[in-house]
C-alpha cells in the first residue's frame, strides 16, 4: 500500500467513525430526550417527588382535570371532580375513575402532562396511578388517587406570573397483548 | 500506461472513473427528475379546480382512495426530488465530475466505492417506486405521510409494507450518500494538486466539502430515526409510541436534526456553481473569496442548531422559540454575505448574458426571495399561522425548485460544453430559460397568496375561495412543462452535434483547472499533476 493510500484510508476510517458516532447519538437521544423532558418539564412533563415537603404560600391556583383514552382503549375514564382550588405549595388530592366495560382483562398505562406546558416543571406528584400499570378485570371499576402539589418555586419564575390555572391531563393506552400476559400471569 | 480503458457495458457497470460515474449520476437524476416532475403534474392538474377530478380517472379509483393517492404523490414528489434528483445531480453528478478536475486530482480517492455509491441509487429508487404499489394504510396503496414521515402516521397510520419499502429506500440512498461523502472528504483533503492550499481551492470544491461534512453528520441521524420507525412498526419497540413510554415528538426532533442540514446539502453545491458562473461571466475573480468559503462553513454550522423552527407548533416554550428564531435569523447573515458578494462580483464586471449567467442571476434573485419568506417564517408568531400552508410550500420551492434546480440548470449549461465538447443551441437555450423562469414563478408566486389566505398543504381538494390562484398556479405548471420539453430538446440537439469546442469555451474569466483540459476531458487526466502557484 502506498503512503497516499494509507493516508486516504486513515482519513476514511475517521469519517466512518464519525458516521457511526452520529448513529449512536441518534439512539442516545432517546434516553437523553426523556431525561431532558423530566429535568426541564419540557412538553408539560410533571415532576415526581418521593414525599410532600413544601410550604404553602399566598398564591391561588386552580387545577383542572382532563381524562382521555386512546382510540383503541375501551375503558371509561373520567375525573371525579371538576376543578380544585388550592394554594401554591398546598397538597392536593384528586381522584380518577376507570371502568372496564368489556369482558376481557385489560392492562392500561397512562401518559400525562400539564397545560400550560411551562407549568410542568412546577407540578409535582407525590403519588399517582400513572407511575404503574393498571389492570382492570372484566366489568371492574377502580378509583385512582393522585397526590400533587404546585411547587412554590413557581413564584420565582416570571414566565409563569400570569398562570392561575393548570390542567392535569391523562391519556390511557392499552398495553400490548404480550405485556398483558406477563402482568396478569395468564 | 497502466490504466484501463474499458468499453461497452463494462465501462459503465464496473466504472471506477469519476467522470463516467458523474455522467451516470446526471442521467439518473434526469430520469428520476422526470418522474418527480410528472408527479407534480398530477398534483397541479388535480388542484387546478376545486373538487376531485383528475386522480380518480388517472388511477381508476374512488374518491377516498384518490385522497390518499394525492398524498402518495406529494410524498413521492418530495422524496424523489430531494434524494433522487437534486442530490444525485449536484453532489453525485457535478461533484464527481468536477471536484477532481478542479483540485487537479487524477480521480476520486476511492474509485470502487464511488461505483458502489452510484449503483446503490437505482435499487433505492426502485424500492421507493415499489412502495407506491403495495399496501400502506389498510385497503390503500402507497405511503402518504409526506417526505417527513412523522410518527404515528408512519407507524400505526400505515400498517402495510409500503412504508417499510420507503424506509429501506432511504437506508440505501443514505448509505450511498454517506459513502459519497467519505469519498469527497478524503479526495479534497488528500488529493489536491501540489500548491493548491485549502484557501486556493475553487469554491465549488469548497461547497462539496462542506456538503460532505453535513451529510456525514446528519444522514446517520436520519438512518437512526427511520430504523427506530422500522422497529416500532415491526418489532414492537416504542420509540415513538406513548403507550410504551415513547414520544412521537422525538421523531420530529430527530428528523429535523437531519432535515434542516439536508436543505443546505441541497443548496450549498448550487452556491458553489453560481460562484463560478458569476465570476466567469463577469470576467472577475469572485468578490471576497474567503468570505464566500467561510460563509458556507458558517451556514453549515448554524444549520445544525436551528432544526426546531420546523416544529413551532408542537408546544415549545417561549424561550425555546426565541432561541430558534434568533438562530434561524442569524443564518441570513452568511447567506447575505454570499448574495452581496455575488452582486459585488458582477459590479463593474464585464458581464456576458450567456444562458448559464442568466440562470445564475435568476438563482440569486429567486433564492433571495425564498430567503426573505424564510425569515418571515422564522418568527413563531407568523409561523404558527402559516405552518403547513401553501406559504411554506412557496417558500421552500423558491429556495429549492427555483434555487437548487436553477443551480442545476446553470451548472449544466455552464459545463455541458466541457463534458461533451459540444455547444448547446444558444437561442433555444435562452428561450428555454425564459419559459422556465416564467413558468416556475407562475406556479409558486401565487402560492404565497394561497398560504396567506390559509390554504393548507397536503389536501386533494380545497374550498372555492382558493380557486383563482390555484388555477394560475396550475397554468404555470403547463408553462413549465413547455420549458422542460424544450430543455429535453436543447439537450438532445446538443448531444447530437459534433464536438467543436476547444479547451476553454468561455475564454477569459473561466480559470479553474477544468478549463485547462480538452473538452471532453481525457478519460484519465493529470498524469502529471498540475502545479498551482
Amino acid at each position: 500500500m502506498t503512503a497516499a493510500a494509507k493516508k486516504n484510508n486513515r482519513l476514511a476510517t475517521i469519517v466512518v467513525s464519525v458516521v457511526l458516532g452520529m448513529v449512536g447519538l441518534a439512539y442516545a437521544s432517546v434516553p437523553l430526550y426523556d431525561l431532558f423532558c423530566k429535568v426541564t418539564g419540557y412538553g408539560g412533563t410533571t415532576q415526581r417527588t418521593a414525599m410532600f415537603d413544601a410550604q404553602a404560600i399566598d398564591r391561588d391556583m386552580r387545577v383542572r382535570f382532563a381524562a382521555n383514552v386512546h382510540r383503541d382503549m375501551p375503558w371509561d375514564f373520567k375525573p371525579q371532580q371538576g376543578t380544585q382550588q388550592l394554594k401554591v405549595g398546598e397538597q392536593g388530592l384528586a381522584y380518577f375513575e376507570a371502568h372496564n366495560p368489556t369482558n376481557q382483562t385489560i392492562v392500561g398505562t397512562a401518559t400525562y402532562n400539564v397545560a400550560p406546558h411551562k407549568a410542568g416543571l412546577y407540578f409535582a406528584k407525590v403519588e399517582c396511578f400513572c407511575f404503574t400499570e393498571q389492570v382492570l378485570k372484566p366489568g371492574e371499576t377502580v378509583v385512582m388517587p393522585v397526590v400533587y402539589f404546585i411547587d412554590p418555586l413557581i413564584e420565582e419564575d416570571r414566565n409563569l406570573n400570569e398562570v392561575t390555572e393548570v390542567t392535569l391531563s391523562y391519556t390511557f393506552f392499552v398495553m400490548d397483548d404480550e405485556d398483558v400476559n406477563t402482568v396478569t400471569g395468564r | 500506461m497502466a490504466h484501463a480503458n474499458p468499453t461497452g457495458w463494462k465501462r459503465w457497470l464496473f466504472s471506477t472513473n469519476h467522470k463516467d460515474i458523474g455522467v451516470m449520476y446526471i442521467w439518473f437524476a434526469f430520469f428520476a427528475g422526470m418522474i418527480g416532475f410528472a408527479m407534480s403534474g398530477l398534483i397541479r392538474m388535480e388542484l387546478m379546480e376545486p373538487g376531485i377530478q383528475i386522480i380518480p380517472g388517472v388511477f381508476g379509483m374512488d374518491d377516498a382512495q384518490a385522497r390518499h393517492m394525492f398524498n402518495v404523490l406529494t410524498t413521492g414528489h418530495g422524496l424523489i426530488m430531494v434524494f433522487f434528483m437534486v442530490m444525485p445531480a449536484l453532489i453525485g453528478g457535478f461533484g464527481n465530475y468536477f471536484v477532481p478536475l478542479m483540485i487537479g486530482a487524477p480521480d476520486m480517492a476511492f474509485p470502487r466505492m464511488n461505483n458502489i455509491s452510484f449503483w446503490l441509487m437505482p435499487p433505492a429508487f426502485i424500492l421507493l417506486l415499489l412502495s407506491t404499489f403495495v399496501e400502506g394504510p389498510s385497503g390503500m396503496d402507497g405511503f402518504g405521510g409526506g417526505w417527513t414521515a412523522y410518527a404515528p402516521l408512519s407507524t400505526s397510520g400505515h400498517p402495510g409494507p409500503s412504508m417499510d419499502l420507503a424506509i429501506f429506500s432511504l437506508h440505501v440512498a443514505g448509505a450511498s450518500s454517506i459513502m459519497g461523502a467519505i469519498n469527497y472528504i478524503t479526495t479534497i483533503f488528500n488529493m489536491r494538486a501540489p500548491g493548491m492550499t485549502i484557501h486556493k481551492m475553487p469554491l465549488f470544491a469548497w461547497s462539496i466539502l462542506i456538503t460532505a461534512f453535513l451529510l456525514v453528520l446528519s444522514l446517520p441521524v436520519l438512518a437512526g430515526a427511520i430504523t427506530m420507525l422500522l422497529t416500532d412498526r415491526n418489532f414492537g419497540t416504542t420509540f415513538f409510541d406513548p403507550a410504551g413510554g415513547g414520544d412521537p415528538i422525538l421523531f420530529q426532533h430527530l428528523f429535523w436534526f437531519f432535515g434542516h442540514p439536508e436543505v443546505y446539502i441541497m443548496i450549498l453545491p448550487a452556491f458553489g456553481i453560481i460562484s463560478h458562473i458569476v465570476s466567469t461571466f463577469s470576467k472577475k475573480p469572485i468578490f471576497g473569496y474567503l468570505g464566500m468559503a467561510y460563509a458556507m462553513t458558517a451556514i453549515g454550522f448554524i444549520g445544525f442548531v436551528v432544526w426546531a423552527h420546523h416544529m413551532y407548533t408542537v408546544g415549545l416554550d417561549v424561550d425555546t422559540k426565541a432561541y430558534f428564531t434568533a438562530a434561524t435569523m442569524v443564518i441570513a447573515v452568511p447567506t447575505g454575505v454570499k448574495i452581496f458578494s455575488w452582486i459585488a462580483t458582477m459590479w463593474g464586471g464585464s458581464i456576458r448574458y450567456t444562458v448559464p449567467m442568466m440562470y445564475a442571476i435568476a438563482f440569486i434573485l429567486l433564492f433571495t426571495m425564498g430567503g426573505v419568506t424564510g425569515v418571515v417564517l422564522s418568527n413563531p408568531g407568523a409561523d404558527v399561522a402559516l405552518h403547513d400552508t401553501y406559504y411554506v410550500v412557496a417558500h421552500f420551492h423558491y429556495v429549492l425548485s427555483l434555487g437548487a434546480v436553477f443551480g442545476i440548470f446553470a451548472g449544466l449549461y455552464y459545463w455541458i460544453g466541457k463534458m461533451t465538447g459540444k455547444e448547446y443551441p444558444n437561442f433555444l437555450a435562452k428561450l428555454q430559460f425564459w419559459i422556465t423562469f416564467i413558468g416556475v414563478n407562475m406556479i409558486f408566486f401565487p402560492q404565497h397568496f394561497l398560504g396567506l389566505q390559509g390554504m393548507p398543504r397536503r389536501y386533494v381538494d380545497y374550498p372555492e375561495q382558493f380557486a383563482y390562484w390555484n388555477w394560475v398556479s396550475s397554468w404555470g405548471y403547463l408553462v413549465t412543462l413547455v420549458g422542460v420539453i424544450l430543455f429535453i430538446a436543447v439537450m438532445g440537439i446538443t448531444l447530437s452535434r459534433k464536438k467543436t469546442l476547444g479547451d476553454n469555451q468561455w475564454g477569459e474569466g473561466a480559470n479553474t483547472l477544468e478549463w485547462t483540459l480538452s473538452s471532453p476531458p481525457p478519460f484519465h487526466q493529470f498524469n502529471e499533476l498540475p502545479q498551482i502557484k
